[in-house]
């Protein structure tokens, strides 16, 4: 791991939906390649940090945002071409979103959009998609039915397939086990660990053990602090630099 | 596990369960009679409308036939057919929906996935609310100050279509939003999140899945459009013209026509003397047409709910 590359950098970032403050004084980086995961209970602000790096963030009117985001060391706030920096991030949802559309083209959306036209390309890119999501062998016979009419495990690989698609550098997971079954869920981390070589992996969960098993680093997050960010052994171990990630790990609270 | 329930209540069998109680029958009965109550006045909503079907069929049966739709009116319309009414009727629908569904759809889209929750915002939305609630007669008023004087377009198809275009803009409007909003936020959102932009989900996306209740929306004004009389009285329809028959192209944008509700009104209140049956056939034509159109609007719309994709 080159851990002096920083693929992301949060500096005093605060965001607040109205009175209600979803984030404050977050500062972190991600580094290059690496896995990092972050754990804590519901409403501590993990789902507000990604949009906030993909400035999705700017769809919800409430939301304000202080402090300085920077991918590539480009300020996000200040990019121009907003869509080539969503296209850099891979985005999945807890809940599977399938597209409207055939499965085919759930997949071939994004790049469509980007502006590859040329059918053989598209053809090498969904399947290659479709078998980093474990769901090639499932739908290769049937890639022209729709994508919402398959289950909501298949819909969830999908949509990963989806985030995949446009050749992301950074792929950011939020809960993305909620509607996976286990056996689906272990061969997608499997795929996690193949693509550490390729693109960065911002993991959100609320499974510690997911965490444990995956992330290079964790970090804890409890009502929009971060709390601690540290080596995953470290956060895992009987002494973190806080007592209440030790709680919360250890399933004390939470 | 299952025997040690059973074995804990005995006394309650199955039998007992499911057996009748003074409290089950009056629940059936108070059921049934909800049921009933509505099940009549669902079918009370029914009868006034074959009646005055049927009513109207039996009275204009003597004069119904192809050639009243192909002749025009004749002896100072106490004879012939309605040609050129049904004509003109057929031109104010169609020009007024070609000003008003373009820009109505587009309004909405505007207003349903651009528009940000602000004062400008909140004017439009409140215009169209209170567009849509202004009487028919006002609108005529106001088309013929506007249209006819003051753009100096004068009494014509242009601008009676203009004013009707007016009346059924906020209607489109709203049924085109509401089409809009029931897609699923989901979907644009996981289109946002692929770094597609506003347009290309909503080109995509959003309106294939919402095309089929914009356009049912707009049929439904179609009925509207034809049945209107005040608002075509003073921009553009006139008592009488006589056109070729059988010719389409018999109007021309900056003539005034006859239409169909106008001259049901001409005829039933304004002639003397004209025979009872022309007048019901001319009514039954008008009907017939609206019917018509409600009729392929609801065909439209299963085909396309049949294709529907979530």
């Amino acid at each position: 791991m080159n851990s002096s590359a920083k693929k992301i950098e949060i500096s005093d970032l605060a965001v607040s939906y109205g009175r209600k403050v979803a984030l404050k004084g977050i500062t972190l980086d991600v580094f290059a390649n690496e896995i990092l995961a972050i754990i804590g209970p519901a409403q501590s602000g993990k789902t507000t940090l990604l949009k906030v790096i993909n400035r999705t963030i700017e769809f919800i009117p409430a939301a304000r945002v202080t402090g300085v985001v920077k991918v590539d060391g480009e300020e996000v706030k200040k990019i121009k071409n907003v869509y080539e920096l969503r296209r850099k991030i891979g985005m999945v949802f807890p809940l599977p979103v399938g597209l409207p559309l055939s499965i085919y083209d759930n997949v071939a959306f994004a790049p469509r959009a980007a502006g590859i036209r040329n059918r053989a390309q598209l053809d090498e890119l969904v399947e290659r998609c479709l078998r980093q999501a474990a769901l090639w062998d499932e739908v290769k016979d049937r890639l022209d039915s729709l994508g919402t009419r398959l289950s909501g495990g298949q819909q969830q690989r999908l949509t990963i397939a989806r985030a995949l698609s446009h050749q992301p550098e950074i792929l950011c997971l939020d809960e993305f086990s909620i509607a996976v079954d286990p056996v689906t869920t272990m061969r997608i981390e499997d795929v996690l660990r193949e693509l550490r070589s390729q693109v960065t992996i911002i993991l959100v969960t609320n499974l510690v053990q997911q965490a444990r098993r995956l992330a290079d680093r964790t970090a804890f997050f409890l009502n929009g602090e971060l709390i601690e960010i540290g080596a995953t052994d470290v956060i895992f171990s009987d002494n973190p630099a806080n007592k209440i990630t030790y709680e919360y790990v250890n399933g004390i609270f939470g | 596990m299952t025997r040690e329930i059973t074995t804990a209540i005995p006394q309650t069998s199955a039998s007992q369960l499911f057996s009748e109680t003074s409290l089950g029958r009056r629940k059936k009965f108070s059921e049934n009679l909800a049921k009933y109550i509505f099940f009549f006045m669902a079918l009370l909503m029914i009868a006034p409308l074959l009646l005055i079907i049927e009513y109207l069929f039996i009275k204009a049966l003597p004069v119904l036939s192809l050639d009243f739709l192909l002749s025009n009116p004749v002896r100072g319309m106490r004879a012939g057919g309605v040609w050129a009414p049904l004509l003109g009727t057929f031109y104010l629908v169609i020009i007024s929906l070609l000003i008003s569904a373009p820009i109505g759809v587009l309004a909405a889209v505007y207003l349903n996935e651009y528009a940000r929750e602000n004062w400008i915002t909140r004017i439009i939305n409140l215009a169209v609310v209170n567009l849509a609630g202004v009487p028919s007669i006002v609108h005529a008023l106001f088309g013929l100050g506007a249209f006819v004087l003051f753009a100096g377009i004068g009494r014509s198809i242009l601008a009676a279509s203009l004013t009707l275009a007016i009346m059924t803009l906020p209607v489109i409007i709203a049924s085109t939003k509401e089409a809009l909003a029931s897609v699923p936020m989901a979907f644009r959102e996981a289109c946002w999140n692929v770094g597609a932009t506003r347009w290309q989900t909503i080109r995509s996306i959003v309106l294939p899945n919402s095309i089929s209740g914009i356009l049912t929306g707009i049929i439904l004004q179609v009925s509207r459009a034809a049945g209107e009389t005040a608002p075509i009285m003073f921009t553009g329809a006139v008592f009488f013209k006589a056109i070729p028959e059988g010719d389409i192209f018999a109007y021309g944008l900056f003539d005034q026509c006859m239409a169909l509700s106008m001259h049901l009104f001409t005829i039933s209140t304004q002639v003397p003397n004209v025979p009872e049956a022309l007048t019901y056939g001319t009514a039954v034509v008008l009907l017939g047409t609206v019917l018509l159109v409600n009729a392929l609007a609801i065909v439209f719309r299963v085909y396309l709910r049949s294709r529907k994709k979530w």
